[in-house]
C-alpha cells in the first residue's frame, strides 16, 4: 500500500507539477519585493494550507463544517504561549519547529471536540460544529489569562542568539520562506493521504455511508480520523499565522474566521484537490486589495459567493477542469466566441452595478471617510451624488446589463449544452 | 419573575426556531439566514415605526419580510436545490453574509433607535419589588397568539393538512394534483415572516442592530437541535427551557466554586475557572446543553428522527 502512495504522489508529471509550485512560490518574492506584497503573499501560504486542511472535511468526508476556526486558533493559541514559553532560551530551530507545536494542538482539540462532533453527518454536524465553535468563542473571552482577552497574546519570533543556516526569521522575507516551506509540506502530506486506504474511505463515507458500514468500515470512525488530521493541519496554518504576525487574538477562532474559510474553499472548488488553493489565493487577494479599494467589498464578496453557489456550484476548479476536458476533446475553439460574447454584457452589467453600490455607501455608510458625502469617486469618475443623473446611468447600465447577459447568457447556455452532448457523444 | 422573564424570552426564541423547523422539516433546508429575517423584521418595523407608528409596522412588516423570504425561495433557493443540500445551505449562509452587510449600509453599524410605543410602556403589575413592565405580557400575549393560529392552522385548515401531508410525502401530494413547488414557496415565506414578526416585537425588547442577527442565530440552531430536528412540540419545550436556563443564570450569581462544591469538589483557590461566576457562564450554557443532549440523547428532546 505504502508504494501505491508513493507512486501516486511522486509520479513523474506529478513530481514536475511540485517541483513547480514550489519553484514559483520562491521566485515570487524576487517579483514582487514591496512590504505589501510580501505580507499578502505571506496571508496565502497561511490560507492555503488552511483551507485544504477545511477541504479535507467538507470535500473529502462530506462534512460541511462551521467551526473549522476552532482548531485554526487553537493552534495559534497554543504556538503563541510556546513560543513565549521557549523565550530566550530557544533558538531559531525551535520556532521553526513551532507550527508542529500548533498542529499538534490542533489535533488534540480534534480529538476532544471531534468526538462529540463526528457522531453525525450532514445537517446535524453542520449544526454541532457551529455549536461548538460558538462555545469556544465564547470560553475565549472568558479565560483571559490564556487568551488574552481582547488584547489578545503577543510575542515575538526572533528569539535567541545565533541562526539557523543564516535565518533568524526576523525580516518577512524569511518568514515567508518558512510559511512556503511549511505550506509545501504540509500540502504534500494533505495529497498523499487522499491516496491512503483512508483518503478513500473517507471519500466512501462522503458518498455513501450505508454502504461503506455494509463493506465493514465504521463510518463514524473515518470521519473522527479525518477530523482529527484535518484538525492538525488547521492547527498548522495556525501556528504559521501566530509566527506571521506574532500576534493571536480571539477574533482567530471566532465563526467569522470559519467563514471565510468555508467561503474560499467553496469559491476555489471542493470537488479538486487543488480547488482550495485556487480559493484560499484569489479570496485573500480580493480581500485586501479589493478591501483596500473599498468600504463594500464584503457586500461584493457576498454577491460573488451567492453568484458562484447558483452558477458554478463546483468552484473554480471545476469550471477549470470543464474547459480542460472540452479542450483536450478539441471543442474548446468552439466555446470561445461565446465566452467572449457574454464577457461584455456582464461587464456592463457588474459595473452598473459597482456605480450603483458605490454611489449608495457613499451617500449612506454614515461614519468614516465619506460619510453623507454629496460627491465621490467611482472608477475614477467624480460622481454628484445629489444630482439624478449619475443614479439614472447607473441604473440604466445595470438595466441594459442584465437584459443583455439574460438574453446572451441564454444563447452561451444553449451552445454550453450542444458542445458539452458532442464531448460526451463522442465519449460514448 | 425570572421565570417570567424566560418564559417571555423562550416564547420568542420558539417563533424563531417554529419557523426554522417547519422550513427545516418540510424542505430539508437548514435556513442559516434565518435570524436574518428576525433582524430584517426589526429594522422594517423601526423604519415603519418612524413613518405611520407601531401598530401598522406590527402587520405590515412580517408580511414584508415574508415577501422577501418568498421571492428568496423562488428566484435562490430553487435553483440552488438543484445542486444539492449542501448548495442550499451555503446559499442561505452566503444570504446572511449579504443581509448583515446591506443592513449595514442602509441602517449605518450602530444601533437604531427602535422604541417600545408610549402605549406599552409601562408596569404591568409588582411581584416581590420587582415590576413587570407591560411590554413583556404584549410579547408573551402576541407571541401565544400566533403559536395558537399557526397550531389552528396547521391542524384545522385544509391547507395546512396539505403542508402536513408534503411533510411525510410530497411525491404523494404532488401526485394528487396540488403545486409542491408552491407550498414550499408559501412554507418558506411563512416561517420567515414567522422570524419578522419575532423581529418586530423582540427588536425593541432588546436592541436592534447589526448584530442581533448572529447574537440570536446560533442559539435558535441549539434551540432547534436540543429540540430534536423537525419537531415542533421539541422546539417549543427547548425553547422555553433554553430561555429559563438563560435569565436565571444571569440573575444568579453565585460562583462555579460553589456549585463544585455542592457535589463535593474542591477547586483549587485562586484559579481561573474557580472565579467565575454562573452569569459570567451564561453565554456558553445552551451549548453545553447542546452538546450534552448530543451525547445522551442524539435525536434530541422529541425528535422523532435521527439525524
Amino acid at each position: 500500500m505504502n508504494s501505491h502512495v508513493s507512486e501516486a504522489v511522486f509520479r513523474r508529471g506529478r513530481l514536475l507539477l511540485w517541483g513547480a509550485c514550489l519553484a514559483v512560490a520562491i521566485a515570487l518574492p524576487l517579483v514582487f519585493k514591496s512590504g505589501f506584497m510580501l505580507s499578502l503573499l505571506c496571508q496565502m501560504g497561511v490560507m492555503v494550507v488552511f483551507a485544504l486542511s477545511y477541504n479535507m472535511l467538507l470535500g473529502q468526508t462530506g462534512l460541511l463544517s462551521f467551526g473549522h476556526a476552532v482548531y485554526f486558533g487553537m493552534g495559534a493559541f497554543i504556538s503563541m504561549h510556546a513560543l513565549n514559553i521557549i523565550g530566550k532560551d530557544g533558538g531559531p530551530l525551535l520556532v521553526a519547529l513551532l507550527p508542529l507545536v500548533g498542529g499538534l494542538a490542533g489535533l488534540l482539540a480534534g480529538v476532544v471536540l471531534g468526538y462529540v462532533t463526528t457522531k453525525k453527518a450532514g445537517t446535524t454536524f453542520a449544526m454541532i460544529s457551529l455549536g461548538i465553535g460558538e462555545l469556544v468563542a465564547a470560553c475565549a473571552l472568558m479565560f483571559p489569562g490564556f487568551f488574552g482577552g481582547e488584547g489578545g497574546v503577543s510575542g515575538n519570533r526572533v528569539i535567541g542568539k545565533g541562526n539557523l543556516l543564516g535565518f533568524t526569521w526576523g525580516p518577512q522575507v524569511e518568514m515567508y520562506g518558512l510559511i512556503v516551506a511549511w505550506a509545501f509540506l504540509a500540502t504534500v502530506a494533505m495529497f498523499a493521504l487522499t491516496q491512503t486506504p483512508l483518503g478513500r474511505m473517507a471519500n466512501a463515507v462522503r458518498d455513501n455511508p450505508e454502504r461503506a458500514e455494509f463493506v465493514g468500515y465504521d463510518t463514524q470512525r473515518v470521519r473522527y480520523l479525518m477530523l482529527i488530521l484535518s484538525g492538525f493541519f488547521a492547527g498548522v496554518a495556525g501556528g504559521l499565522t501566530a509566527l506571521n504576525y506574532e500576534i493571536v487574538t480571539a477574533e482567530t477562532l471566532n465563526a467569522h474566521t470559519s467563514g471565510v474559510v468555508l467561503l474560499m474553499t467553496f469559491v476555489g472548488g471542493i470537488g479538486f484537490f487543488y480547488g482550495p488553493i485556487i480559493g484560499a489565493i484569489l479570496v485573500t487577494v480580493m480581500q485586501i486589495v479589493i478591501g483596500g479599494m473599498t468600504q463594500a467589498w464584503l457586500l461584493y464578496f457576498g454577491l460573488f459567493f451567492l453568484f458562484m453557489v447558483l452558477m458554478a456550484p463546483g468552484g473554480i476548479a471545476s469550471v477549470i477542469s470543464m474547459q480542460r476536458n472540452l479542450w483536450q476533446a478539441g471543442l474548446f475553439g468552439r466555446m470561445v466566441p461565446h465566452y467572449l460574447a457574454v464577457a461584455l454584457p456582464m461587464l456592463v452589467l457588474t459595473a452598473g452595478l459597482v456605480g450603483l453600490i458605490e454611489m449608495s455607501y457613499a451617500l449612506l455608510a454614515g461614519e468614516g471617510v465619506g460619510a453623507g458625502d454629496t460627491a465621490t469617486q467611482v472608477m475614477g469618475m467624480q460622481m454628484q451624488l445629489n444630482s439624478p443623473a449619475p443614479w439614472a446611468i447607473a441604473l440604466a447600465t445595470t438595466a441594459v446589463g442584465m437584459a443583455l447577459t439574460r438574453w446572451i447568457g441564454g444563447r452561451t447556455r444553449a451552445a454550453w449544452n450542444a458542445t458539452l452532448s458532442t464531448l460526451h457523444g463522442d465519449r460514448t | 419573575m425570572s421565570l417570567l422573564n424566560g418564559i417571555t424570552y423562550g416564547l420568542l426564541l420558539f417563533m424563531l426556531s417554529s419557523g426554522l423547523t417547519l422550513i427545516f422539516s418540510m424542505m430539508g433546508i437548514l435556513n442559516f439566514a434565518h435570524a436574518s429575517f428576525y433582524m430584517l423584521g426589526a429594522y422594517f418595523a423601526y423604519q415603519i415605526s418612524t413613518w405611520i407608528g407601531f401598530w401598522p409596522g406590527l402587520l405590515v412588516a412580517p408580511l414584508l419580510v415574508g415577501a422577501v423570504g418568498a421571492a428568496v425561495e423562488r428566484y435562490g433557493l430553487r435553483r440552488a436545490h438543484r445542486f444539492g443540500h449542501v448548495a442550499e445551505l451555503l446559499f442561505t449562509f452566503g444570504l446572511a453574509f449579504l443581509v448583515e452587510e446591506i443592513v449595514h449600509l442602509i441602517w449605518g453599524k450602530v444601533a437604531v433607535d427602535y422604541r417600545i410605543p408610549v402605549e406599552l410602556d409601562g408596569t404591568l403589575f409588582s411581584l416581590f419589588d420587582t415590576d413587570f413592565p407591560i411590554y413583556k405580557g404584549f410579547m408573551m400575549l402576541v407571541s401565544v397568539g400566533m403559536l395558537i393560529a399557526l397550531y389552528a392552522l396547521l391542524t384545522r385548515t385544509r391547507i395546512g393538512l396539505i403542508i402536513q401531508a408534503a411533510l411525510t410525502k410530497p411525491d404523494m401530494v404532488e401526485a394528487l394534483g396540488h403545486n409542491v413547488p408552491r407550498i414550499f414557496m408559501l412554507v418558506f415565506g411563512g416561517g420567515t415572516a414567522l422570524a419578522g414578526l419575532a423581529g418586530v416585537i423582540g427588536g425593541n425588547a432588546f436592541v436592534t442592530e447589526p448584530g442581533m442577527a448572529a447574537a440570536v442565530g446560533s442559539i435558535v440552531f441549539v434551540v432547534v437541535v436540543v429540540g430534536g430536528l423537525g419537531s415542533l412540540g421539541g422546539a417549543f419545550v427547548a425553547s422555553l427551557l433554553i430561555g429559563c436556563i438563560q435569565t436565571f443564570s444571569v440573575a444568579l450569581s453565585i460562583s462555579v466554586t460553589d456549585v463544585f462544591a455542592l457535589i463535593g469538589v474542591d477547586l483549587p483557590e485562586g484559579s481561573q475557572l474557580a472565579r467565575l461566576t454562573i452569569t459570567q457562564l451564561a453565554p456558553i450554557l445552551p451549548y453545553m446543553l447542546m452538546v450534552a443532549i448530543l451525547i445522551f440523547r442524539p435525536r434530541g428532546l422529541m425528535g422523532a428522527r435521527e439525524s
